[in-house]
Protein backbone atom coordinates (compact mmCIF):
# COMPACT_ATOMS: atom_id res chain seq x y z
CA UNK A 1 0.00 0.00 0.00
CA UNK A 2 3.10 2.31 0.54
CA UNK A 3 3.41 1.91 -3.74
CA UNK A 4 -0.10 3.54 -3.80
CA UNK A 5 0.74 6.28 -1.59
CA UNK A 6 4.37 6.68 -3.30
CA UNK A 7 1.96 6.72 -6.88
CA UNK A 8 -0.41 9.38 -5.59
CA UNK A 9 2.47 11.79 -4.21
CA UNK A 10 4.15 11.50 -7.20
CA UNK A 11 1.07 12.47 -9.35
CA UNK A 12 0.48 15.46 -7.08
CA UNK A 13 4.31 16.27 -7.93
CA UNK A 14 4.63 15.79 -11.62
CA UNK A 15 1.26 17.34 -11.72
CA UNK A 16 2.15 21.12 -9.56
CA UNK A 17 5.57 20.49 -10.71
CA UNK A 18 4.23 20.82 -14.20
CA UNK A 19 6.59 18.06 -15.66
CA UNK A 20 7.13 18.86 -19.45
CA UNK A 21 6.91 15.18 -20.34
CA UNK A 22 3.61 14.17 -18.64
CA UNK A 23 1.60 17.05 -19.43
CA UNK A 24 2.66 16.85 -23.06
CA UNK A 25 1.14 12.75 -22.66
CA UNK A 26 -2.00 14.37 -20.73
CA UNK A 27 -2.70 16.75 -23.19
CA UNK A 28 -1.95 14.46 -26.43
CA UNK A 29 -4.23 12.03 -24.91
CA UNK A 30 -7.41 14.46 -24.37
CA UNK A 31 -6.46 15.55 -28.05
CA UNK A 32 -6.20 12.01 -29.52
CA UNK A 33 -9.19 11.11 -27.57
CA UNK A 34 -11.45 14.42 -27.98
CA UNK A 35 -10.60 14.24 -31.45
CA UNK A 36 -11.89 10.63 -32.04
CA UNK A 37 -14.94 10.97 -29.82
CA UNK A 38 -15.60 14.18 -32.16
CA UNK A 39 -15.95 12.36 -35.22
CA UNK A 40 -17.73 9.13 -33.71
CA UNK A 41 -20.40 11.73 -32.90
CA UNK A 42 -20.46 13.01 -36.30
CA UNK A 43 -20.56 9.68 -37.93
CA UNK A 44 -22.62 7.88 -34.78
CA UNK A 45 -24.82 10.45 -34.78
CA UNK A 46 -26.74 11.07 -37.94
CA UNK A 47 -26.37 7.54 -38.66
CA UNK A 48 -28.00 6.72 -35.11
CA UNK A 49 -30.66 9.01 -35.91
CA UNK A 50 -31.27 7.69 -39.27
CA UNK A 51 -31.28 3.74 -37.72
CA UNK A 52 -33.81 4.53 -35.42
CA UNK A 53 -36.41 6.45 -37.60
CA UNK A 54 -36.00 5.00 -40.82
CA UNK A 55 -37.99 1.39 -42.22
CA UNK A 56 -36.17 -0.80 -44.44
CA UNK A 57 -35.80 -4.34 -44.78
CA UNK A 58 -32.79 -5.88 -42.73
CA UNK A 59 -33.07 -2.90 -40.59
CA UNK A 60 -32.52 -4.77 -37.31
CA UNK A 61 -29.91 -6.87 -39.17
CA UNK A 62 -27.74 -2.97 -39.28
CA UNK A 63 -28.85 -2.10 -35.70
CA UNK A 64 -27.57 -5.58 -34.34
CA UNK A 65 -24.39 -5.28 -36.18
CA UNK A 66 -23.91 -1.91 -34.62
CA UNK A 67 -24.87 -2.87 -31.07
CA UNK A 68 -22.41 -6.24 -31.65
CA UNK A 69 -19.64 -3.67 -32.58
CA UNK A 70 -19.83 -1.28 -29.28
CA UNK A 71 -18.09 -4.06 -27.53
CA UNK A 72 -15.22 -4.21 -30.64
CA UNK A 73 -12.33 -4.92 -28.75
CA UNK A 74 -9.36 -2.47 -29.29
CA UNK A 75 -6.86 -4.98 -30.14
CA UNK A 76 -9.08 -6.31 -33.16
CA UNK A 77 -9.38 -2.78 -34.24
CA UNK A 78 -5.56 -2.53 -33.88
CA UNK A 79 -4.60 -5.21 -35.51
CA UNK A 80 -7.06 -4.31 -38.65
CA UNK A 81 -5.82 -0.60 -39.11
CA UNK A 82 -2.04 -1.94 -38.42
CA UNK A 83 -2.85 -4.06 -41.91
CA UNK A 84 -4.52 -1.10 -43.70
CA UNK A 85 -2.00 1.42 -42.81
CA UNK A 86 1.41 -0.20 -42.96
CA UNK A 87 3.29 0.43 -45.88
CA UNK A 88 2.73 -2.64 -47.25
CA UNK A 89 -0.71 -2.46 -47.18
CA UNK A 90 -4.02 -1.03 -49.00
CA UNK A 91 -3.15 2.55 -47.41
CA UNK A 92 0.40 2.22 -47.01
CA UNK A 93 0.82 5.37 -49.27
CA UNK A 94 -1.18 7.74 -46.56
CA UNK A 95 2.48 7.59 -44.27
CA UNK A 96 -0.23 7.59 -41.31
CA UNK A 97 1.33 4.43 -39.32
CA UNK A 98 2.69 5.29 -36.06
CA UNK A 99 0.95 8.63 -36.08
CA UNK A 100 -1.13 10.26 -33.51
CA UNK A 101 -3.66 10.43 -36.61
CA UNK A 102 -3.30 6.81 -36.74
CA UNK A 103 -4.41 5.95 -32.97
CA UNK A 104 -7.40 8.69 -33.87
CA UNK A 105 -8.90 6.71 -36.42
CA UNK A 106 -8.56 3.48 -34.62
CA UNK A 107 -10.20 5.12 -31.65
CA UNK A 108 -12.89 6.44 -33.92
CA UNK A 109 -13.53 3.59 -35.33
CA UNK A 110 -13.94 2.27 -31.72
CA UNK A 111 -16.26 4.67 -30.47
CA UNK A 112 -18.27 5.44 -33.43
CA UNK A 113 -20.67 1.69 -32.95
CA UNK A 114 -20.81 3.20 -29.48
CA UNK A 115 -22.12 6.31 -30.26
CA UNK A 116 -24.68 4.74 -33.12
CA UNK A 117 -25.93 2.24 -30.64
CA UNK A 118 -26.64 4.43 -27.62
CA UNK A 119 -28.14 7.20 -30.02
CA UNK A 120 -30.63 4.43 -31.61
CA UNK A 121 -31.28 3.59 -27.85
CA UNK A 122 -32.48 7.27 -26.99
CA UNK A 123 -34.09 8.16 -30.41
CA UNK A 124 -36.04 4.68 -30.09
CA UNK A 125 -37.47 5.39 -26.42
CA UNK A 126 -39.68 8.64 -27.45
CA UNK A 127 -42.50 8.79 -27.48
CA UNK A 128 -43.79 7.61 -31.33
CA UNK A 129 -46.17 10.52 -30.97
CA UNK A 130 -44.07 13.61 -30.22
CA UNK A 131 -43.03 12.85 -34.14
CA UNK A 132 -46.53 13.06 -35.25
CA UNK A 133 -47.15 16.25 -32.88
CA UNK A 134 -44.28 17.92 -34.32
CA UNK A 135 -44.87 17.52 -37.81
CA UNK A 136 -48.62 18.16 -37.16
CA UNK A 137 -47.41 21.76 -35.82
CA UNK A 138 -46.19 22.39 -39.53
CA UNK A 139 -42.21 21.44 -38.86
CA UNK A 140 -39.69 20.80 -42.10
CA UNK A 141 -37.88 17.34 -41.79
CA UNK A 142 -34.70 19.30 -40.76
CA UNK A 143 -36.49 20.72 -37.93
CA UNK A 144 -38.10 17.63 -37.20
CA UNK A 145 -34.28 16.06 -36.58
CA UNK A 146 -32.89 18.71 -34.51
CA UNK A 147 -36.56 18.54 -32.16
CA UNK A 148 -36.28 15.49 -31.87
CA UNK A 149 -32.04 15.33 -31.06
CA UNK A 150 -33.04 18.09 -28.59
CA UNK A 151 -35.54 15.65 -27.00
CA UNK A 152 -33.28 12.76 -26.98
CA UNK A 153 -30.24 14.83 -25.83
CA UNK A 154 -29.95 13.27 -22.18
CA UNK A 155 -29.47 10.06 -24.07
CA UNK A 156 -27.47 11.64 -26.71
CA UNK A 157 -24.35 13.05 -24.28
CA UNK A 158 -24.54 9.84 -22.84
CA UNK A 159 -23.63 8.01 -26.21
CA UNK A 160 -20.88 11.07 -25.98
CA UNK A 161 -19.60 10.01 -22.48
CA UNK A 162 -19.38 6.63 -23.26
CA UNK A 163 -17.83 7.13 -26.61
CA UNK A 164 -15.00 9.11 -24.70
CA UNK A 165 -14.71 6.56 -22.01
CA UNK A 166 -14.07 3.90 -24.40
CA UNK A 167 -11.11 5.49 -26.06
CA UNK A 168 -9.66 7.56 -23.49
CA UNK A 169 -9.16 4.13 -21.74
CA UNK A 170 -8.19 1.70 -24.50
CA UNK A 171 -4.92 0.67 -24.64
CA UNK A 172 -4.23 -1.77 -27.19
CA UNK A 173 -5.10 -0.07 -30.49
CA UNK A 174 -3.16 2.75 -29.71
CA UNK A 175 0.17 0.22 -29.02
CA UNK A 176 -0.23 -1.13 -32.15
CA UNK A 177 -0.88 1.81 -34.19
CA UNK A 178 0.45 4.42 -32.43
CA UNK A 179 4.08 2.67 -31.33
CA UNK A 180 4.50 4.51 -27.97
CA UNK A 181 6.79 6.46 -29.47
CA UNK A 182 8.13 9.49 -26.71
CA UNK A 183 6.72 12.83 -27.51
CA UNK A 184 5.06 11.81 -30.50
CA UNK A 185 2.22 8.77 -30.00
CA UNK A 186 2.40 8.30 -26.52
CA UNK A 187 -0.89 8.59 -24.51
CA UNK A 188 -1.58 8.32 -20.96
CA UNK A 189 -2.41 4.05 -21.08
CA UNK A 190 0.93 3.24 -23.09
CA UNK A 191 3.00 5.38 -21.43
CA UNK A 192 1.32 3.06 -17.93
CA UNK A 193 2.24 -0.11 -19.84
CA UNK A 194 5.26 1.21 -20.48
CA UNK A 195 6.23 2.27 -17.09
CA UNK A 196 4.77 -1.00 -15.77
CA UNK A 197 7.34 -3.11 -18.09
CA UNK A 198 10.25 -1.01 -16.74
CA UNK A 199 9.31 -1.79 -12.94
CA UNK A 200 8.21 2.11 -12.25
CA UNK A 201 5.58 1.03 -10.31
CA UNK A 202 5.42 4.69 -8.54
CA UNK A 203 5.44 6.51 -12.15
CA UNK A 204 2.51 4.12 -13.54
CA UNK A 205 0.53 5.07 -10.64
CA UNK A 206 0.65 8.23 -10.86
CA UNK A 207 0.30 8.58 -14.59
CA UNK A 208 -3.31 6.12 -14.12
CA UNK A 209 -3.91 9.17 -11.69
CA UNK A 210 -3.50 11.68 -13.82
CA UNK A 211 -6.02 8.96 -16.50
CA UNK A 212 -8.45 8.82 -14.33
CA UNK A 213 -8.62 12.54 -12.97
CA UNK A 214 -8.75 13.95 -16.94
CA UNK A 215 -11.59 11.07 -17.77
CA UNK A 216 -13.67 12.13 -14.80
CA UNK A 217 -13.04 15.93 -15.45
CA UNK A 218 -13.92 15.50 -18.76
CA UNK A 219 -17.05 13.22 -18.06
CA UNK A 220 -18.24 15.55 -15.32
CA UNK A 221 -17.98 18.71 -17.76
CA UNK A 222 -20.21 16.43 -19.95
CA UNK A 223 -22.85 15.35 -17.14
CA UNK A 224 -23.42 18.91 -15.92
CA UNK A 225 -24.24 19.43 -19.57
CA UNK A 226 -26.73 16.49 -19.53
CA UNK A 227 -27.95 17.12 -16.31
CA UNK A 228 -28.50 21.30 -16.51
CA UNK A 229 -32.29 21.39 -16.89
CA UNK A 230 -33.09 18.73 -15.35
CA UNK A 231 -35.63 20.72 -12.94
CA UNK A 232 -36.73 23.07 -15.95
CA UNK B 1 -27.91 26.27 -25.97
CA UNK B 2 -26.94 22.96 -26.56
CA UNK B 3 -25.87 23.92 -29.93
CA UNK B 4 -23.74 26.52 -29.00
CA UNK B 5 -22.32 24.30 -26.90
CA UNK B 6 -21.01 21.49 -28.88
CA UNK B 7 -20.15 23.73 -31.56
CA UNK B 8 -17.95 25.66 -28.89
CA UNK B 9 -17.14 22.05 -27.76
CA UNK B 10 -16.21 21.68 -31.68
CA UNK B 11 -14.10 24.68 -31.90
CA UNK B 12 -11.87 23.91 -28.19
CA UNK B 13 -10.98 20.49 -29.52
CA UNK B 14 -9.70 21.58 -33.36
CA UNK B 15 -8.05 24.30 -31.74
CA UNK B 16 -6.07 21.79 -29.16
CA UNK B 17 -5.69 19.97 -32.66
CA UNK B 18 -4.16 22.55 -34.21
CA UNK B 19 -2.13 23.50 -31.34
CA UNK B 20 -1.00 20.23 -31.26
CA UNK B 21 0.10 20.08 -34.65
CA UNK B 22 2.14 22.96 -34.16
CA UNK B 23 4.61 21.84 -30.89
CA UNK B 24 5.56 18.97 -33.38
CA UNK B 25 6.45 21.27 -35.92
CA UNK B 26 8.51 23.42 -33.10
CA UNK B 27 10.74 20.25 -32.21
CA UNK B 28 12.95 20.68 -35.11
CA UNK B 29 17.01 20.94 -33.92
CA UNK B 30 18.38 24.63 -32.69
CA UNK B 31 21.08 24.15 -34.61
CA UNK B 32 22.06 24.63 -38.27
CA UNK B 33 21.41 21.31 -39.26
CA UNK B 34 21.11 20.35 -42.60
CA UNK B 35 17.28 19.44 -42.50
CA UNK B 36 16.89 15.98 -43.84
CA UNK B 37 14.65 14.98 -47.16
CA UNK B 38 12.81 12.57 -45.22
CA UNK B 39 12.45 12.55 -41.55
CA UNK B 40 11.04 9.97 -40.02
CA UNK B 41 13.27 6.69 -39.32
CA UNK B 42 11.34 3.86 -37.94
CA UNK B 43 13.33 1.81 -35.61
CA UNK B 44 12.05 -1.55 -34.93
CA UNK B 45 14.22 -2.90 -31.41
CA UNK B 46 13.63 -5.09 -28.93
CA UNK B 47 12.45 -4.43 -25.73
CA UNK B 48 15.36 -4.28 -23.84
CA UNK B 49 16.86 -1.01 -25.15
CA UNK B 50 13.62 0.70 -24.33
CA UNK B 51 13.15 -1.15 -20.71
CA UNK B 52 16.74 -0.30 -19.93
CA UNK B 53 16.52 2.93 -20.78
CA UNK B 54 19.79 3.51 -23.54
CA UNK B 55 17.31 4.79 -26.52
CA UNK B 56 15.96 7.96 -24.15
CA UNK B 57 19.98 8.82 -24.04
CA UNK B 58 20.50 7.91 -27.57
CA UNK B 59 17.44 8.81 -29.72
CA UNK B 60 17.64 12.75 -28.33
CA UNK B 61 21.30 13.01 -29.31
CA UNK B 62 21.40 11.32 -32.81
CA UNK B 63 18.00 13.87 -33.70
CA UNK B 64 19.64 16.96 -32.27
CA UNK B 65 22.96 15.55 -34.36
CA UNK B 66 21.39 15.11 -37.36
CA UNK B 67 18.18 16.47 -37.91
CA UNK B 68 15.86 13.14 -37.82
CA UNK B 69 12.89 12.19 -36.29
CA UNK B 70 13.49 8.23 -35.05
CA UNK B 71 10.41 6.63 -34.09
CA UNK B 72 11.13 3.46 -32.02
CA UNK B 73 8.87 0.68 -31.99
CA UNK B 74 9.73 -1.50 -29.15
CA UNK B 75 8.73 -4.91 -29.82
CA UNK B 76 10.91 -8.52 -29.47
CA UNK B 77 13.63 -9.27 -31.91
CA UNK B 78 11.46 -11.67 -33.76
CA UNK B 79 8.46 -9.32 -34.46
CA UNK B 80 11.07 -6.34 -35.31
CA UNK B 81 12.67 -8.81 -37.84
CA UNK B 82 9.44 -9.53 -38.99
CA UNK B 83 8.75 -5.56 -39.91
CA UNK B 84 12.27 -5.47 -41.37
CA UNK B 85 10.93 -8.42 -43.97
CA UNK B 86 8.06 -6.42 -44.83
CA UNK B 87 9.76 -3.12 -45.43
CA UNK B 88 7.73 -1.41 -42.48
CA UNK B 89 11.01 -0.78 -40.72
CA UNK B 90 13.70 1.54 -41.92
CA UNK B 91 16.44 0.20 -39.27
CA UNK B 92 16.42 -3.21 -37.09
CA UNK B 93 18.64 -3.12 -33.52
CA UNK B 94 18.29 -6.73 -32.15
CA UNK B 95 20.18 -9.51 -30.55
CA UNK B 96 19.43 -12.58 -32.35
CA UNK B 97 22.23 -13.22 -34.14
CA UNK B 98 20.72 -16.81 -35.60
CA UNK B 99 18.07 -15.20 -36.59
CA UNK B 100 19.28 -12.26 -38.16
CA UNK B 101 21.61 -14.24 -40.20
CA UNK B 102 18.76 -14.80 -42.87
CA UNK B 103 17.33 -11.38 -43.77
CA UNK B 104 21.52 -10.22 -44.62
CA UNK B 105 21.74 -13.81 -46.41
CA UNK B 106 18.65 -12.79 -48.49
CA UNK B 107 19.83 -9.21 -49.06
CA UNK B 108 16.71 -7.39 -46.67
CA UNK B 109 19.17 -6.43 -44.54
CA UNK B 110 22.28 -4.66 -45.53
CA UNK B 111 25.05 -2.79 -43.48
CA UNK B 112 24.78 -5.34 -40.75
CA UNK B 113 27.02 -3.84 -37.94
CA UNK B 114 28.34 -5.18 -34.57
CA UNK B 115 26.48 -2.23 -31.81
CA UNK B 116 27.54 -3.81 -28.63
CA UNK B 117 26.93 -6.28 -26.36
CA UNK B 118 26.01 -7.80 -22.78
CA UNK B 119 24.91 -10.76 -21.61
CA UNK B 120 22.16 -13.10 -20.19
CA UNK B 121 21.69 -14.09 -17.04
CA UNK B 122 19.98 -16.97 -15.05
CA UNK B 123 18.04 -15.64 -12.22
CA UNK B 124 15.81 -16.69 -9.53
CA UNK B 125 14.49 -17.26 -5.69
CA UNK B 126 17.26 -15.95 -3.68
CA UNK B 127 16.88 -19.33 -2.00
CA UNK B 128 17.85 -21.57 -5.20
CA UNK B 129 15.55 -24.72 -4.70
CA UNK B 130 16.97 -26.18 -7.81
CA UNK B 131 20.20 -25.72 -6.65
CA UNK B 132 21.15 -24.18 -9.85
CA UNK B 133 24.37 -22.18 -8.26
CA UNK B 134 26.01 -25.77 -8.03
CA UNK B 135 25.96 -25.74 -12.28
CA UNK B 136 29.00 -25.41 -13.73
CA UNK B 137 26.79 -23.58 -17.05
CA UNK B 138 23.69 -22.62 -18.31
CA UNK B 139 22.52 -25.69 -19.81
CA UNK B 140 23.24 -28.10 -16.66
CA UNK B 141 21.41 -25.65 -14.76
CA UNK B 142 18.39 -25.57 -17.41
CA UNK B 143 18.63 -29.68 -16.41
CA UNK B 144 18.11 -28.67 -12.47
CA UNK B 145 15.18 -26.67 -12.83
CA UNK B 146 13.66 -29.22 -14.85
CA UNK B 147 14.73 -32.23 -12.56
CA UNK B 148 13.09 -29.91 -9.91
CA UNK B 149 10.39 -29.45 -11.52
CA UNK B 150 10.98 -25.70 -10.31
CA UNK B 151 8.57 -23.11 -11.75
CA UNK B 152 10.31 -21.39 -15.01
CA UNK B 153 8.87 -18.70 -16.23
CA UNK B 154 9.72 -18.29 -19.96
CA UNK B 155 9.23 -14.84 -22.46
CA UNK B 156 7.85 -17.07 -25.25
CA UNK B 157 7.06 -14.75 -27.22
CA UNK B 158 9.79 -15.30 -30.40
CA UNK B 159 11.87 -12.15 -28.76
CA UNK B 160 15.68 -12.49 -28.86
CA UNK B 161 16.04 -13.83 -25.37
CA UNK B 162 13.04 -16.24 -26.24
CA UNK B 163 15.34 -17.67 -28.70
CA UNK B 164 18.30 -17.87 -26.66
CA UNK B 165 16.15 -19.68 -23.87
CA UNK B 166 15.20 -22.45 -26.64
CA UNK B 167 18.83 -22.83 -27.98
CA UNK B 168 19.90 -23.44 -24.45
CA UNK B 169 16.86 -25.86 -23.52
CA UNK B 170 18.17 -27.42 -26.87
CA UNK B 171 21.81 -28.06 -25.66
CA UNK B 172 20.24 -29.31 -22.30
CA UNK B 173 18.44 -32.16 -23.96
CA UNK B 174 14.72 -31.21 -22.46
CA UNK B 175 12.06 -29.83 -24.29
CA UNK B 176 10.16 -28.08 -21.71
CA UNK B 177 7.01 -27.02 -23.71
CA UNK B 178 3.71 -28.14 -21.98
CA UNK B 179 5.41 -29.34 -19.14
CA UNK B 180 3.33 -28.22 -15.88
CA UNK B 181 6.51 -25.68 -14.22
CA UNK B 182 7.52 -24.34 -17.63
CA UNK B 183 4.91 -20.65 -17.92
CA UNK B 184 4.93 -18.78 -21.12
CA UNK B 185 4.33 -15.32 -20.36
CA UNK B 186 4.16 -13.89 -23.93
CA UNK B 187 5.21 -10.65 -23.21
CA UNK B 188 8.26 -8.50 -23.15
CA UNK B 189 11.13 -8.84 -20.47
CA UNK B 190 10.51 -5.64 -17.51
CA UNK B 191 6.44 -7.49 -17.48
CA UNK B 192 8.24 -11.36 -17.80
CA UNK B 193 10.20 -10.29 -14.71
CA UNK B 194 7.12 -8.86 -12.96
CA UNK B 195 6.04 -12.23 -13.34
CA UNK B 196 8.59 -14.69 -12.35
CA UNK B 197 9.36 -12.08 -9.24
CA UNK B 198 5.54 -12.64 -7.86
CA UNK B 199 5.90 -16.81 -8.90
CA UNK B 200 9.39 -16.80 -7.69
CA UNK B 201 10.36 -18.81 -10.49
CA UNK B 202 13.80 -18.74 -12.35
CA UNK B 203 14.14 -16.65 -15.73
CA UNK B 204 16.50 -16.00 -18.64
CA UNK B 205 16.89 -12.20 -18.36
CA UNK B 206 19.19 -10.20 -20.19
CA UNK B 207 21.25 -8.21 -17.69
CA UNK B 208 20.66 -4.72 -18.37
CA UNK B 209 16.68 -5.26 -18.09
CA UNK B 210 17.37 -7.24 -14.18
CA UNK B 211 19.98 -4.11 -13.45
CA UNK B 212 17.27 -1.78 -14.21
CA UNK B 213 14.52 -3.66 -12.38
CA UNK B 214 16.78 -4.91 -9.39
CA UNK B 215 14.82 -2.61 -6.93
CA UNK B 216 11.65 -4.24 -7.55
CA UNK B 217 12.79 -7.56 -7.74
CA UNK B 218 12.97 -10.12 -5.25
CA UNK B 219 15.13 -12.82 -7.41
CA UNK B 220 18.96 -12.93 -7.34
CA UNK B 221 21.25 -14.24 -10.19
CA UNK B 222 22.14 -17.93 -9.89
CA UNK B 223 23.99 -18.64 -13.39
CA UNK B 224 26.41 -16.62 -15.33
CA UNK B 225 29.33 -16.12 -17.19
CA UNK B 226 29.13 -18.77 -20.19
CA UNK B 227 30.00 -18.22 -23.52
CA UNK B 228 26.12 -19.41 -24.58
CA UNK B 229 24.66 -16.42 -22.69
CA UNK B 230 26.54 -13.68 -24.78
CA UNK B 231 23.64 -11.40 -25.47
CA UNK B 232 25.03 -9.58 -28.74
CA UNK B 233 23.66 -6.64 -30.55
CA UNK B 234 23.55 -6.01 -34.08
CA UNK B 235 22.00 -2.83 -36.26
CA UNK B 236 20.91 -3.48 -39.60
CA UNK B 237 19.33 -1.25 -42.61
CA UNK B 238 16.38 -2.37 -43.98
CA UNK B 239 17.53 -2.46 -48.15
CA UNK B 240 15.87 0.42 -49.67
CA UNK B 241 16.55 -1.29 -52.98
CA UNK B 242 13.90 -3.79 -52.02
CA UNK B 243 11.59 -1.12 -50.55
CA UNK B 244 11.06 2.03 -52.26
CA UNK B 245 9.02 3.59 -49.12
CA UNK B 246 12.35 2.40 -46.46
CA UNK B 247 14.25 5.87 -45.59
CA UNK B 248 17.39 4.78 -46.75
CA UNK B 249 19.25 7.84 -45.67
CA UNK B 250 18.03 8.54 -42.11
CA UNK B 251 18.84 5.01 -41.58
CA UNK B 252 22.39 4.86 -42.53
CA UNK B 253 22.74 8.02 -40.69
CA UNK B 254 21.78 5.69 -37.61
CA UNK B 255 23.64 2.90 -37.99
CA UNK B 256 26.46 5.67 -38.69
CA UNK B 257 26.01 7.11 -35.42
CA UNK B 258 25.84 4.03 -33.54
CA UNK B 259 29.07 2.71 -35.01
CA UNK B 260 30.39 6.57 -34.14
CA UNK B 261 33.51 6.75 -31.67
CA UNK B 262 31.19 8.72 -29.81
CA UNK B 263 28.31 6.90 -29.33
CA UNK B 264 30.16 3.91 -28.42
CA UNK B 265 31.74 5.82 -25.42
CA UNK B 266 27.96 7.09 -24.44
CA UNK B 267 26.86 3.19 -24.50
CA UNK B 268 29.97 2.26 -22.06
CA UNK B 269 28.95 4.73 -19.93
CA UNK B 270 25.10 4.36 -19.86
CA UNK B 271 24.19 3.13 -16.51
CA UNK B 272 27.23 3.78 -14.30
CA UNK B 273 26.21 6.18 -12.33
CA UNK B 274 22.74 4.36 -11.69
CA UNK B 275 23.78 0.68 -11.26
CA UNK B 276 27.46 1.14 -10.61
CA UNK B 277 28.12 -1.14 -13.80
CA UNK B 278 28.04 -0.65 -17.36
CA UNK B 279 24.45 -2.00 -19.14
CA UNK B 280 26.32 -2.62 -22.11
CA UNK B 281 29.92 -2.75 -23.63
CA UNK B 282 30.52 -1.10 -27.00
CA UNK B 283 31.94 -3.62 -29.94
CA UNK B 284 31.91 -1.59 -33.00
CA UNK B 285 34.41 -2.98 -35.60
CA UNK B 286 34.96 -6.12 -33.79
CA UNK B 287 33.87 -9.26 -34.70
CA UNK B 288 31.39 -11.31 -33.09
CA UNK B 289 33.07 -14.69 -33.10
CA UNK B 290 35.96 -12.95 -31.46
CA UNK B 291 33.40 -12.09 -28.21
CA UNK B 292 33.65 -13.95 -24.62
CA UNK B 293 36.90 -14.90 -25.76
CA UNK B 294 38.68 -12.96 -22.91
Amino acid sequence: MELVWDGMVKAFELLLRGDREVLGITFLTLQVSGLATLISVIIGVPLGVFLALAVFPGRNVVVSIVNFGMGLPPVVVGLWVSIFLWRSGPLGFLNMMYTPGAIIVAQAIIASPIVTGFTIAAIGQLNHKIKLQILALGASRLQLLWLLIREARMGLIAAVIAGFGGVISEVGASMMVGGNISGYTRVLTTATVMEVSKGNFDIAIAISVILMLLAYTITFALTMLQQKDRHS
Amino acid sequence: MLKRNLVLAAVVLFGLFLAGCQSKTEKAPREAVKPPAVKDVILATTTSTQDSGLLEVLIPDFEKKTGYKVKPIAVGTGQALKMGEKGEADVLLTHAMSAEKPLVDSGVAVNYKLIMHNDFVVIGPENDPAGVKQAKDSAEASKKIAEKGSVYISRGDDSGTHKQELSIWKVAGINPKGMKWYQETGSGMGQTLNVANEKQGYTLTDRATYLAQKKNLKLVIVAQGDKALLNIYHVMQVNPEKFPKVNGAGAKAFVEYLVSPETQKIISQFGRDKYGESLFYPDAGKKAEELGKK
